[in-house]
């Protein structure tokens, strides 16, 4: 079933701020529709319906002051657990979490706040980021809004089918290897993974630092750019952040792709589902109908990136998730010794993956056989980057799927982590290069659910990346639900 | 002075890592103060205390006292970047250490011991500290304690680690090499050097060798040496400790090991098959650090002058006499540069008062209040070390006045000598002074003039007696010895 | 790590998964250890074709970004208040972490 979105955070902001509307009017409908339809969903582990009540007052006392409410006014966001929330509970999909309210918030939930939109609720994640389907959560999975038998994608599930769903127009989620951009694909919504440092990671709870990079979930372009226009520049708590504010975005939209080359990688329609890939195909014959060069480029390197990438993030992982030794925060199991004590809560705390992950990590960095898999690996991201400079001197933009197929069942991939880690196949190269990507829906496959096309584009170029976002999204518009292009021709 | 103390033909081989905390206003990735001796857990922020989510920001100020400390060392000011180095334990809030691994910010340098020798640096290397551990129970140590507390305010301190090359040679060379080494810190501004608080800390890593080899021995790794002292007898006992394990047959485990300084003796803390794996890598949260020339210079020109300059420039004031070393006029140089007195010393030369009598006085008398004597007007010093020089006050007045300039805050000296009464008793005062005491005294006298020395100290007591004080011995001593050569 | 040379072209065993769980202060019983024996050496084998590779004179990439020098003033900042740290803990005495006790020194 096709879900109904909710109106555009544009449309809804623009209405709070002129008055026609207030912001509690607009939170309470987002609480509605959570509490009528997320008992099937589970986009959240937390409903901060209070809280959200709270800021809506305050957005509308702003806007009957005559204060600028700021440009997200009154606007429903999910926010994904892994970003921390002051005072409200943040728990990365984790028991080990379970209970754990931060005492600061995330610099984009800051930024969010002050943007004057409404944080409606902390929605659900595969554990710590490490998944592709939202099934590894500690709290139970999300279902796809289009098909509840079927996954989100993951591990930023909960945010996409909480903009599936209609819930809230806009979510925050964090892409490692492909978070964001799967779950939108398999959702059918927009999903932006911002070039690395581009958005403050201050408070988004680390899985693989070099890779990781908070983005927005959107039912459309603008909307995505607005959003990222609010989250994104520099912070100095974050010292990757880039010190180079990235232009307005939401500005540049609609400047079409006149002009542009953009190349179709072969690498990534090698392995995807045929429907899939004709989708893929058709989004190129938009682009090269609104005026851009198209043509197919292979990149061999990219081959490699998914065994770079599940030995790169799982090694940072296994650092980064040390922490969690039940001293300061979070679960303790007790024992008699600090050693037991530490094995006894992460033992209890981390779900299988987490533990899969943490053990791989581990193991790529240990004495004896670091050089011949973490370091290996950096080695192949060398190659990977350079690929990638090579390929964006002939072209402005990457095409391809986002993931090599549709939503998959829930349960399909639980028990084969290597079937799982293959969802990430065609996200993983942009993350290693740092690079920005963005999934946007194109029409169905041959099941019916949602196909995401995927482009990618060199470090900081975001506006060029949603230009050609937006020529595909109004393709896609004219795209039926039963897999059939229509449209494409009669533009031509 | 090299060897093994008790055993002839064995050679020591030492090598320091000392940790030296910075003196910054704040930690080394957050804006917590870097404080000693507060309330637990107040100098905490998400970033020291490992909260998830946070990341570390790199403190400006500590990565220039790094540079300072290596520009001192003469060492190269390399490009660096940060490792996490990942075990567990509780006083480590994110169970990792950011420290400097294979690219240090401060490489190949050398110190100058007072004695001449040269002891090589490998690297001085910035990194963060970890937290402080209580242990609960009967033993207040780690051992058979119940339970232990944590207090994070220390977690992030920033430190930095210098390791020495094996180049030192005997226990006394070691204690000299850190007594230089923590003057050199404390001359960059970089560190208060107090290793009773832990702002200094050194670890020992120590092996034996027959006298004549060029190959190094297993080494130990001694830990807990809290003082001076306590690190030359722990490299003494270690290295005895070694040598009889050789001498009997034995073969030294390469371990480390902790010094007990009650038991006077060091035991296994761990071997090495039980050391860590720390599964080092580069820190994905930080970017590398890289000085150019100019940052470089301007570290340089920052800084101060060294212990060792500011020795010889002392040592050059006796012209001709030079200061031997391990001499006491060495350790009254030593003692002045070490309490930061040279001012004092180089201003009453340079207004005539001889140097020997400038340097007892600093190092043995202004010493005793160090931090008043720095800040005393060079004036009011210079003018009551001339009066000394002169003769219008003796040596035990001198120290009086000085006692009240120091309390003071500074002062006209002679105005002080007036009001305490001292004023310089004539050569006629003393010689009639002299006479009344022979008269009150005549059969210690009469065994003084057959010449029983030691009675020098009883006159001149009973002058001083008389005196209240403020006859001067020496002149007093003048004056017995011109009556006793009388006819 | 054991003393025995990396072997990525060879299998991983289930000692070498016991010992990375120490590391890890993870404990697996007997099932999940020959789970994840399985589970890591299929993930290792794919990752074959990396290790693989030859790549001498490839300088390694930890991150993608070109930036260097990012420091900070050495000003204080405010900190946390220390009911609000301690509220979190899961064992507190007389305001410090508590924790059972610690039966190694500190490396």
């Amino acid at each position: 079933m096709r879900p109904s979105p909710a109106r555009t955070a544009s449309a809804l902001a623009d209405a709070v701020r002129s008055g026609s509307t207030t912001a509690a009017a607009v939170v309470e409908e987002s609480l509605a529709a959570i509490a009528h339809g997320d008992g099937e969903v589970h986009a959240f582990v937390t409903v901060l319906a209070d809280d959200a009540r709270r800021q809506a007052a305050e957005v509308d006392r702003r806007v009957a002051a005559g204060e600028d409410p700021g440009p997200l006014a009154g606007v429903p966001v999910a926010v994904k657990d892994n970003l921390c929330t002051r005072g409200a509970p943040t728990t990365c999909g984790s028991r080990i979490l379970e209970g754990w309210h931060p005492p600061y918030d995330a610099t984009v939930v800051a930024r969010l706040r002050q943007a004057g939109a409404v944080v409606v609720g902390k929605s659900n994640m595969d554990e710590f980021a490490m998944g592709s389907s939202t099934e590894t959560s500690a709290f139970g999975p999300t279902r796809n809004p289009w098909d509840t038998s079927r996954v989100p994608g993951g591990s930023s599930g909960g945010s996409a089918a909480a903009v599936a769903a209609g819930f809230v127009p806009l979510a925050l989620g964090s892409d490692t290897g492909g978070s964001i951009r799967q779950p939108a694909a398999l959702c059918g919504v927009v999903g932006l993974k911002p070039t690395y440092g581009a958005v403050s990671r201050y408070g988004l709870v680390a899985f693989a630092s070099s890779l990781d990079q908070v983005g927005p979930f959107a039912t459309s372009v603008v909307d995505a750019a607005l959003l990222f226009d609010v989250i994104g520049g520099h912070d100095p708590l974050d010292s990757t952040s880039l010190d180079r504010l990235p232009p307005r975005m939401a500005s540049v939209v609609g400047d079409g792709v006149d002009g542009l080359s953009v190349g179709v990688l072969t690498e990534h329609l090698d392995g995807a589902a045929p429907d899939v890939v004709r989708r893929v195909h058709e989004a190129a014959e938009a682009c090269a109908a609104a005026g851009a060069s198209v043509e197919e480029v292979s990149v061999p390197e990219v081959r490699y990136g998914l065994s770079a990438y599940y030995l790169i993030a799982p090694a940072e992982a296994s650092s980064n998730l040390a922490r969690y030794d039940g001293v300061r925060f979070g679960l303790r199991v007790a024992a008699d010794d600090v050693v037991a004590m530490n094995t006894a809560t992460r033992t209890a705390g981390f779900g299988a993956e987490v533990k899969r992950r943490i053990m791989l990590g581990t193991y790529a960095l240990s004495a004896g056989y670091v050089d011949a898999y973490y370091n290996q690996a950096l080695r192949v991201r060398t190659l990977i980057a350079e690929a990638f400079a090579t390929t964006y001197r002939r072209f402005d933009l990457l095409l391809g799927p986002t993931s090599p197929t549709t939503a998959f069942a829930l349960g399909a991939k639980l028990e084969d982590p290597l079937a799982m880690y293959l969802s990430d196949v065609c996200t993983i190269p942009s993350n290693l290069a740092g690079h920005p990507a963005i999934s946007v829906p194109f029409g169905t496959g041959d099941d019916g659910l949602p196909v995401g096309v995927q482009l990618m584009a060199p470090a900081l170029a975001e506006n060029t990346l949603l230009r050609a976002a937006a020529v595909v999204e109004a393709a896609a518009a004219l795209v039926d639900g039963d897999g059939n292009a229509v449209g494409v021709e009669e533009q031509r | 002075m090299s060897g093994v103390p008790g055993h002839d033909g064995w050679e020591l081989v030492v090598g320091l890592e000392v940790h030296c905390e910075l003196k910054t206003a704040t930690k080394l990735f957050c804006g917590c103060p870097n404080s000693f001796g507060d309330e637990p857990n107040t100098n905490v922020c998400p970033v020291c205390l490992g909260l998830p989510g946070s990341l570390p920001v790199l403190n400006q100020r500590a990565v220039e006292l790094a540079m300072a400390i290596g520009t001192a060392l003469h060492c190269d000011i390399r490009p660096s970047t940060f490792h996490r180095k990942n075990y567990f334990y509780p006083d480590m809030p994110k169970d990792y250490q950011i420290s400097q691994y294979d690219e240090p910010i401060n490489a190949d340098g050398w110190l100058e011991l007072p004695d001449g020798a040269r002891v090589g640096i490998v690297r001085a290397h910035l990194e963060e500290d970890t937290g402080k551990t209580t242990h609960a129970g009967a033993s207040g140590r780690i051992h058979g304690a119940d339970y232990s507390l944590v207090d994070y305010n220390r977690s992030g301190v920033p430190l930095v680690e210098i390791v020495s090359a094996p180049d030192l040679r005997s226990p006394a060379q070691a204690r000299s090499y850190a007594a230089e080494l923590r003057a050199i810190l404390v001359a960059t501004g970089a560190s208060d050097g107090k290793m009773e608080e832990g702002s200094m800390r050194v670890d020992a890593n120590v092996s034996v060798r027959r006298a004549g080899s060029s190959e190094l021995g297993t080494r130990c790794e001694i830990k807990n040496l809290n003082s001076l002292r306590s690190l030359a007898h722990a490299v003494e006992h270690e290295a005895q400790r070694q040598v009889e394990v050789l001498e009997s047959g034995g073969v030294v485990r390469q371990e480390t090991r902790h010094w007990d300084e009650d038991r006077g003796a060091t035991v296994t803390l761990r071997s090495k098959e039980e050391a860590e794996d720390y599964r080092y890598f580069l820190e994905p949260d930080l970017v590398p650090v890289v000085p150019d020339d100019g940052w470089r210079s301007a570290v340089a020109e920052a800084l101060p002058p060294m212990p060792a300059a500011r020795r010889r420039k002392l040592g050059a004031l006796f012209g001709d006499e030079p200061v031997e070393p391990g001499g006491a006029r060495s350790d009254q140089v030593a003692t002045v540069v070490d309490l930061g007195l040279d001012e004092l010393v180089e201003a009453a030369v340079a207004e005539g008062v001889p140097a020997a009598l400038a340097l007892a006085r600093t190092a043995n008398e202004a010493a005793t209040d160090a931090d008043a004597a720095r800040r005393l007007p060079l004036v009011s010093y210079v003018a009551l070390l001339r009066m000394e020089a002169t003769g219008e006050l003796t040596a035990t007045q001198v120290k009086t006045v000085l006692a009240d300039l120091l309390r003071d805050g500074g002062g006209d000296p002679a105005e002080l000598a007036r009001e305490r009464g001292f004023e310089a008793l004539s050569s006629e005062a003393v010689a009639a002074m002299v006479a009344d005491a022979i008269a009150a005294h005549p059969d210690e006298w009469g065994r003084y003039r057959s010449g029983e020395d030691k009675l020098t100290g009883f006159f001149t007591g009973a002058v001083m007696k008389a005196s209240r004080g403020q006859a001067d011995g020496k002149a007093v001593a003048a004056e017995l010895a011109r009556r006793r050569a009388e006819p | 790590m054991s003393a025995t040379e990396g072997t990525p072209a060879g299998r991983l065993t289930r000692q070498e998964v016991a010992h990375v769980a120490m590391l890890a202060r993870l404990h697996l019983d007997d099932e999940e250890l020959d789970r994840f024996t399985g589970q890591l050496a299929v993930i290792l084998d794919h990752a074959a074709d990396v290790a693989a590779l030859d790549l001498d004179g490839v300088p390694p990439t930890s991150h993608a970004l070109s930036l260097a020098n990012v420091l900070r003033a050495d000003e204080p900042r405010p900190g946390l208040d220390r009911d609000e740290v301690l509220a979190g803990a899961p064992d507190v005495e007389d305001h410090r972490f508590r924790v059972p006790r610690i039966l190694g020194e500190a490396p």
